[in-house]
């Protein structure tokens, strides 16, 4: 017998699997007849079951969101029967026309090809009472039907950029969480997108068999039982619920103090790392987040942007409270004592005839003196030492070891906050300079704007709290995060870690003197910030008046209260604010005085309302 | 038509046999999309330009304008001179589609241009197939030379590879089917197996576990290598015990030796000294002996020890979470019905809803009404399962067999090279729709958006099958015009 050729081999082997195919046809046609019992009952009938959302409360246990429920009414084409329009328009409180397109537009034939015998959303988020009134008539309307689902409620005005809101799931996002189904709501911003995980709850599905004239019979999981099939049917897990620290009284004062003027204004409990207020200004009001949808075409044509969220993504110059790190850095390098005396004559001069100004006051002056009255030029003389170190090679490895300790601040990084949209500003790296000016063609006078917080720096409102913290800590920070831990809701371990700067512990308690001295040095002293002093709440700050191009500098001040065991470190940033004293320190001033004392002192009160009612808008350019 | 004297006529050059299929295939298909579509409710004629059936008409009537222009104003010559060029132009459309292409569910391998879409991937197919005859039926090629298998190898994976690019796994995966002509032509068998072992050890490794997957692998090489040497007393001697004792070791492992002091000779490690010990002494005897068969065994092996290893952590890593759905479900490892499953589950209730005669044309209830998705085109199939039964299935498949064995018979018989490799490429492409179709519809295999040549809904899938049938029919007239 002769070898077959490869030619009838192959021959065989098409026609063996030809035979397979049609073996396994035989089997499910003739053989099993489970698939034609399944025929009968035609197919299966999948009813979501949406969970509620978690609910988000402040600290205090209030809740700030909350659900409340509402319905969509849904139809199903190819149980319609024909109905009275009318009636049904009056219920539900919308036109017959409407009623009529709808319906024509589900029973087309294209929509009939496409739908099937599901469901479809009629109209959706229909309040409790309307559905009430369809649901005692709904026998008269066959092929409609109710779903119910949980809208987000908002029982107090706060927090409107930081707690985010939901929205339905768009074809890019159901592609990058394949977990989503259209029709499901996911947070999109803020504390509702960053804990999404915790919030969504699991949906669930109970399936039905459905006989062909689609109406809904035994549920799947009875007859399937014994086979351990269905695993997905019924289960419907609630969210977890989720605990914050703004106490919505604070947030809400925050915002008060803020509103009409663009800007950022956070405070953070230093001891444990918590955000106690974040205001974006202007921001998103809560009574537009439960129906974001259909207030969204306004909030995007607004020119002040208020679904920027200011305090974590725009970068600013810090101004002159960065002068506190410069000290800082200066200390740690060996190349300032706080007893050091630098003189000032209307500012600093270098070069040949160069001047970096300063404002009129006494000279010379020493370190905690510098930081009361924000002289410049002293610490135009702390960062030429710092770069043109001789004990570093070039001014390039002096700016790069500079850059490190300014880093360990959190400076030019995401800080890692509960925030999804954080940005992390920027510090320039030597190279940057190498690229403008040449290699080793730069020193400190070529930089010298940043001894005084200008240039090319940038950082976030939260950046600035993050400092202020920090010095509050004397030489620590925690990440700065919203949630609470709560039996419910675990905290992350990155947010229990204390962050060391690379700046000895022992050089922050030097400069709060010169910080306290600031705000209570009295109005003869040339303090920067006495407009910011309580009395008996020790409060400790740093002005600062960001330069700006654009248009009027803006207003910049940290403060941190009480001096000895702090409990809220504040930054406040007022665009086109002017003076650091002119805005911002009366602001965040007035944000720890409510939170410490509970309310604001009478001589205070005139103070209050002038930040409260004044506006800035006029002079904000706008996008 | 220059007049040749020996020229025979029209009717006595063309192959009926194959035409008729076509013909029968295409009409089968027809029907089926206007009962697929068909609504009792709201009854139109099948010729309607509102069902799909009207529209499928049209690309009937122009496919069989394009079947008689390359029967008779296109010379088989110049498709063969032209092949490079062809080739050429559909790698730059293939290319060009990914950046100018329409986005229809994340693939991008759709040219839109108004009413009409085309898909250059359907095309490339038949370019590649001429390419492949042209280049290897020059007369010094042999598929055993390394540069003539490189070229080869070359034509059939860059397109391949385009396609891929272009999220369009289905239509890379039918570039596979090449391998039925490769095989004619003399590409081993072995390499097939070995690519056949390479499934098996993926498949044991998900469903049973990795050391069943190795167990098999390396009871295969063993029994590979004694058949080889037709040694099979050795076989029993020394293979069959070691086997067994590997097969139960899990089990006495389990029972006596986990809690104990033995409890570091692990069955895992076990079988891999074992499988190392294999290959190292096939290793040796292939050196010594100078035997490039054993020297294949122990590669085949190190690739099986490497997919076990390596595939449930590309499973549970790589493949992105629906992937690895579709093949859990594939592999019956979950059972759900209301996900991955529901396409394949629709599809087999309405082909098993239709019994031994089928319910009727038209009397379907499961493909129309939306239960069966995309019903008129890569699930036609459901449509004749229902509505003509066991013996429609069976008649349809019988057409397909009956095409694809002639188009193999008349390349076999052919005296041209360049016919007979053009036609097994053809078979093997049609053959590749045919098994991959109708084993998803029926659930042997997984969901891969193929069409079923000719019956599928649809102008560029009907327009190229076409183009290639009639490019082997012209060819096979060409030759017998003169003898």
């Amino acid at each position: 017998m002769t070898e077959p050729t490869r030619h009838t081999r192959m021959l065989v082997a098409l026609v063996v699997a030809a035979l397979i195919l049609l073996g396994r046809i035989f089997y499910i046609q003739i053989v099993d007849d489970s698939y034609k019992t399944d025929a009968l009952n035609n197919s299966m009938a999948h009813i979501p079951v949406y969970p509620l959302r978690g609910i988000i409360y402040d600290r205090n246990g209030q809740i700030l969101v909350g659900n409340k429920i509402c319905y969509d009414l849904l139809c199903t084409p190819s149980a319609l029967e024909p109905f009275d329009t009318l009636l049904l328009s009056q219920v539900l409180g919308v036109e017959p026309e409407l009623i009529k397109k709808k319906v024509a537009e589900y029973t087309s034939r294209k929509s009939r090809r496409i739908i099937g015998y599901r469901s479809v959303v009629m109209f959706p988020k229909l309040p409790e009472e309307t559905y009430m009134r369809f649901e005692e008539i709904s026998y008269r309307f066959p092929g409609f039907s109710g779903q119910a689902r949980s809208l987000r409620q908002y029982p107090y005005n706060a927090g409107g950029n930081l707690l985010g809101y939901i929205s339905e799931v768009d074809a890019a996002y159901i592609k990058a969480h394949p977990e989503y189904k259209s029709g499901d709501y996911a947070g999109k911003t803020g504390l509702e997108s960053s804990y999404e995980s915790l919030l969504r709850g699991e949906k669930g599905e109970k399936i039905f068999y459905r006989d062909s004239r689609g109406r809904i019979g035994v549920p799947y999981c009875l007859s399937r039982r014994r086979e351990g099939g269905c695993c997905r049917a019924g289960r419907k897990m609630p969210a977890r619920q989720q605990h914050l620290p703004p106490p919505h009284p604070l947030q809400h004062y925050g915002q008060q103090l803020m509103k009409n003027k663009v800007g950022s204004l956070v405070a953070i409990e230093p001891s444990t790392g918590e955000i106690l207020t974040l205001v974006s200004s202007p921001g998103i009001d809560v009574e537009c987040l439960a129906d974001i949808g259909s207030h969204y075409k306004e909030i995007a044509a607004n020119p002040y942007k208020p679904m920027f969220n200011r305090a974590v993504q725009a970068a600013y110059p810090p101004g002159s409270v960065f002068k506190l790190v410069n000290a800082l850095i200066g200390m740690e390098e060996g190349v300032l004592k706080p007893s050091m005396l630098y003189p000032c004559h209307a500012g600093y001069h270098y070069g040949k005839s160069s001047r970096l100004g300063c404002h009129n006051h006494r000279s010379p002056i020493n370190m905690n003196e510098a930081i009361m009255m924000s002289c410049n030029a002293y610490f135009c003389y702390v960062f030429k030492d710092l770069i043109d170190n001789p004990a570093y090679g070039t001014s390039g490895d002096a700016f790069t070891q500079w850059r490190n300790y300014v880093e360990s601040f959190g400076f030019g990084k995401k800080l890692g906050s509960d925030f999804p949209s954080e940005l992390g500003g920027f510090i320039p790296q030597a190279s940057y300079y190498d690229r403008y000016y040449g290699k080793n063609a730069w020193k400190a006078h070529t930089i010298l704007s940043l001894s005084i917080g200008q240039g090319e720096l940038g950082c976030t409102p939260l950046h600035l709290a993050n400092l202020c913290a920090t010095i509050a800590n004397q030489g620590y920070y925690y990440i700065p995060h919203l949630v609470k831990e709560s039996e419910q809701v675990p905290l992350d371990e990155k947010y229990r870690e204390r962050h060391y700067t690379q700046i000895n512990t022992a050089h922050f308690a030097k400069i709060i003197p010169g910080m306290y001295m600031a705000v209570n040095a009295g109005l003869t002293s040339g303090a920067t910030a006495s407009v910011a002093a309580v009395e008996g709440l020790d409060i400790c700050g740093k002005t600062g008046t960001a330069q700006n191009p654009h248009g009027d500098d803006h207003s910049v001040f940290i403060c941190f209260a009480p001096r000895d065991n702090p409990k809220i470190a504040v930054a406040a940033y007022v665009e086109n604010g002017g003076f650091g004293a002119a805005w911002a320190a009366p602001i965040a001033s007035l944000l720890v005085e409510q939170y410490l004392s509970g309310g604001i002192s009478e001589e205070r009160k005139p103070l209050e309302k002038r930040m409260l009612d004044g506006s800035l808008m006029h002079k904000v350019k706008k996008k | 038509m220059t007049g040749q004297a020996t020229q025979r006529s029209f009717l006595n050059t063309i192959d009926w046999y194959l035409v008729g299929a076509y013909l029968l295939l295409v009409v089968i298909g027809w029907l089926n999309i206007y009962a697929s579509e068909y609504d009792p409710e709201n009854v139109r004629s099948i010729f309607s330009w509102d069902m799909r059936s009207g529209k499928q008409l049209v690309w009937i009537g122009t496919s069989f304008v394009l079947g008689v222009f390359i029967l008779f104003f296109i010379s088989p010559r110049n498709l063969e001179t032209l092949s490079p060029l062809l080739y050429g132009v559909m790698l730059v459309l293939l290319v060009a589609v990914i950046f100018l292409g329409a986005n229809t569910r994340g693939s991008h391998s759709w040219f839109v241009l108004g009413p009409v879409s085309f898909q250059p991937a359907e095309l490339s197919k038949i370019t590649t197939a001429l390419l492949l005859a042209n280049r290897m039926s020059r007369y010094d090629f042999r598929l055993a030379h390394r540069r003539d298998f490189i070229q080869t190898a070359a034509i059939i994976l860059i397109p391949m590879l385009i396609i891929v690019a272009e999220n369009e796994t289905g239509s890379a995966l039918v570039y596979l089917s090449f391998l039925f002509m490769l095989y004619r032509e003399g590409l081993s068998g072995w390499l097939l197996l070995l690519l056949l072992m390479i499934i098996v050890v993926f498949i044991l490794t998900l469903v049973l576990s990795p050391y069943v997957a190795l167990w098999v692998t390396m009871a295969v090489a063993a029994a590979c290598v004694c058949a080889e040497r037709a040694t099979m007393r050795r076989f029993f001697r020394i293979y069959t015990p070691v086997g067994l004792f590997l097969a139960f070791y899990p089990l006495i492992y389990r029972t006596w030796m986990a809690e104990s002091a033995l409890a570091f000779l692990r069955p895992s490690w076990m079988l891999l000294a074992a499988a190392v010990v294999m290959i190292v002494g096939y290793l040796i005897k292939a050196w010594q002996e100078k035997n490039s068969f054993r020297m294949f065994v122990a590669f085949a092996l190190v690739l099986g020890l490497i997919i076990a290893r390596v595939v449930p952590w590309v499973f549970q890593n790589v493949l992105q979470d629906h992937q690895r759905i579709r093949i859990e479900v594939l592999l019956g490892m979950k059972e759900d019905p209301a996900g991955a499953g529901y396409n394949v589950r629709q599809s087999m209730i309405a082909i098993g809803s239709g019994g031994f005669w089928g319910k009727g044309w038209l009397q379907g209830t499961q493909s129309s009404y939306g239960f069966v998705p995309e019903q008129s085109t890569d699930f036609i199939f459901c449509t004749i399962g229902e509505q003509w039964g066991f013996m429609g299935c069976l008649l349809t498949i019988a057409l397909y067999v009956f095409l694809i064995g002639r188009i193999m018979i008349l390349s076999e018989g052919s005296r041209e090279t360049f016919t007979r490799i053009y036609g097994y490429c053809v078979a093997g492409i049609m053959f590749m729709h045919l098994i991959v179709n109708i084993g998803m519809t029926i659930g042997l295999m997984p969901v891969i958006g193929i069409p079923l040549p000719f019956l599928s809904y649809g102008g560029s899938s009907l327009w190229s099958f076409s183009i290639m049938i009639f490019i082997f029919v012209a060819l096979i007239r060409n030759e017998k015009k003169y003898f």
